[in-house]
């Protein structure tokens, strides 16, 4: 079994992995719906799309620090290219944390420092020759609260695209990406009107596509609906499934039917013995809801928690 | 019936102390209402009586003539010395505008604790340097090598702009919200661009209105003029290696001459300058209302 309960991917090659015939394993394409113990063809092609799917980001008994408080530790999971994963869990189980870990938000905090290892595409995040502004650039991130520019709707996509040297057909690009975060049909006709007019769905969606205007490879959605109405979010979500398409998703919500109804891969984080944030359990999104491996789950799941 | 604990069959008229209590509650309204009330008839009173003794000056020619050499009672006006604020203030705003906006990005953006609090400190020790030691300091140490010149004054007044234009500036800086330079850094811009592109257009009102205020404060100030702009340039000129004209010294040199005439000519120069500073702090206000209103600060 190469995927653990935890998320910790034990050392196993290609080849061992495509020998065992692991029901976990079989599972983890969202397609397969056939439960057989050996290995058919079905089984097979659902196996190569696993293997094959390009691990985005890996965490390594990640750990975090801000002072001498530690925020969160034994964090190892995979994320996988074109999915969108959940992290979901209770308040204060560090899942913002570790998101904003991935494009380096949290540097500017005074006294973070992160253990372990998050590779991206292989490369260290946090080796020293990293920069970080070269990090966001390629990991994007859409934030709790929208926070348009206070500048036109065109400028507010477009600004960083001037500045990032993207300045051929800035036109094209800003429509590109309005119509990407489904916005276009509604502001079209005020791309010079400010921003601030729009409402708190449309100012997220306008976040989005300010966020994907540039191209990025991931786009890190920190409770993206979390302040939106439920026609607003419904909005949204259907962007997320459209959008995981093109990028990598990551989303954190505080919303369990939110992660059931938009992620393939969902990450339970929570609050270990001795109240440190860390990941519980990592598993497809339909089995982690239907049939959680930790006590811990499952009680979060259905209510118990705590 | 007890003040401690009320009794139920007492009707609800004040019992106890209650009575006292809300004696010296009025005394206290009274006082502050008094306060402010005083604060508003001293200006009142100062406008009304410089517009009383001034309006009869206004005229075009006291706006745009000039007084003649040494014949302080004779027929002229203010127009040199009006030119001179302007380009005196000019100057000052040239060097302070720059100085202080910087500064305060330093300080909201970069400086750790430690240097934001000494900083913070020495621009407070700054704003209330009394204005002759700005003075006779630029006097001492440069208007002695250049001479007495409108350049000389301009950078005595600059020292009297740079705290207020740091310290407003840095209060309207700070107000952006820190999610704004959150989604500029998520979008792989470097700080000093998000720092042009987001920062200060959203904090821009809030900068205009601190230099307007700086302006108006530094067209009064006379002290600093004082040593480093000679008192008795009163030729249009508006070259910025010799002395010029400047309204505060005008009234000064008005004042001091004793001639009626020459008194009431400084009662319509300080109504200008009155009016002039007036409608400069309004402006800036209203610039900052409307300003903040449409970046949803």
């Amino acid at each position: 079994m190469s995927v653990t309960g935890d998320g910790t991917l034990t050392e196993t090659t290609t080849a061992t992995q495509a020998e065992v015939a692991s029901p976990r394993l079989r599972l983890t394409d969202p397609k397969s719906e056939v439960a057989i113990a050996g290995p058919s063809a079905e089984t097979i092609a659902a196996r190569g799309t696993e293997t094959e799917r390009e691990v985005v980001f890996r965490a390594r008994e990640v750990s975090v620090n801000y002072g001498e408080k530690r925020a969160i530790e034994h964090v190892s999971m995979d994320i996988h290219r074109n999915y969108a994963t959940a992290l979901i869990g209770p308040s204060g189980c560090g899942k913002s944390t570790f998101l904003r870990c991935m494009n380096r938000m949290n540097d500017s905090i005074v006294g973070f420092r992160l253990g372990g290892e998050l590779l991206y595409h292989g490369h260290d995040l946090y080796d020293l020759r990293a920069n970080r502004v070269e990090v966001r650039r390629r990991i994007g991130m859409v934030f709790q609260k929208p926070n348009p520019f206070p500048k036109s709707i065109y400028d507010n996509i477009a600004w960083a695209a001037r500045n990032l040297g993207m300045r051929d057909n800035l036109d094209e690009r800003v429509e590109r990406a309005l119509r990407g975060a489904a916005l276009w049909e509604e502001v079209k006709d005020r791309l010079k009107s400010s921003a601030l007019g729009l409402s708190g769905g449309q100012q997220q969606r306008l976040c989005i596509a300010r966020a994907i205007a540039i191209e990025p490879d991931v786009l890190l959605l920190d409770e993206p609906a979390s302040a939106l109405d439920p026609i607003a979010t419904a909005s949204i979500e259907e962007l997320i499934h459209e959008l995981k398409l093109r990028y990598t998703i990551v989303i954190v919500t505080h919303n369990m039917q939110q992660a059931m109804r938009v992620a393939d891969k969902t990450a339970f984080f929570s609050l270990d013995e001795t109240r440190i944030g860390t990941l519980i359990e990592y598993d497809d999104t339909d089995k982690l809801f239907s049939r959680p491996t930790d006590g811990r789950t499952r009680d979060y799941i259905t209510g118990q928690f705590g | 019936m007890s003040a401690i604990t009320p009794d139920p069959a007492h009707s609800l008229t004040p019992s106890g102390n209650l009575v006292r209590r809300q004696l010296i509650n009025r005394v206290f309204l009274a006082a502050t209402v008094g306060a402010a009330g005083l604060a508003v008839l001293v200006l009142f009173i100062l406008v009304y009586y410089v517009a009383k003794h001034g309006l009869g000056q206004l005229s075009f020619s006291f706006l745009f003539s000039q007084l003649p050499a040494d014949a302080p009672n004779a027929p002229g006006g203010i127009g040199p010395a009006l030119l001179g604020t302007v380009e005196l203030v000019l100057i000052a705003t040239v060097i302070a505008l720059p100085v202080g906006v910087l500064l305060a990005i330093y300080l909201s953006e970069f400086a750790g604790p430690r240097a934001n609090s000494l900083l913070r400190t020495l621009l407070d020790l700054m704003a209330g340097l009394p204005t002759i030691i700005a003075g006779i300091f630029v006097a001492g140490l440069i208007a002695r090598r250049i001479g007495e010149s409108a350049f000389a004054g301009g950078i005595a007044l600059s020292i009297v702009e740079v705290p207020l234009i740091a310290r407003a500036s840095l209060e309207s800086i700070s107000r952006v919200p820190s999610t704004l330079r959150e989604a500029a850094d998520a979008l792989g811009i470097a700080r000093w661009r998000s720092i042009v592109g987001v920062v200060l257009p959203t904090a821009s009102s809030g900068i205009v209105t601190a230099t307007i205020l700086a302006v108006a404060r530094a067209a009064g100030e006379t002290a600093p003029v004082l040593f480093t702009c000679d008192l008795f340039a009163q030729n249009f000129s508006v070259d910025p290696r010799h002395s010029i004209a400047s309204v505060p010294l005008e009234i000064f040199n008005l004042m001091e001459s004793g001639y009626p005439s020459a008194v009431d000519k400084a009662w319509g120069a300080a109504l200008v300058l009155m009016i002039v500073i007036l409608a400069m702090n309004i402006s800036a206000r209203v610039w900052l209302r409307r300003g903040e209103r449409k970046r949803g600060l």
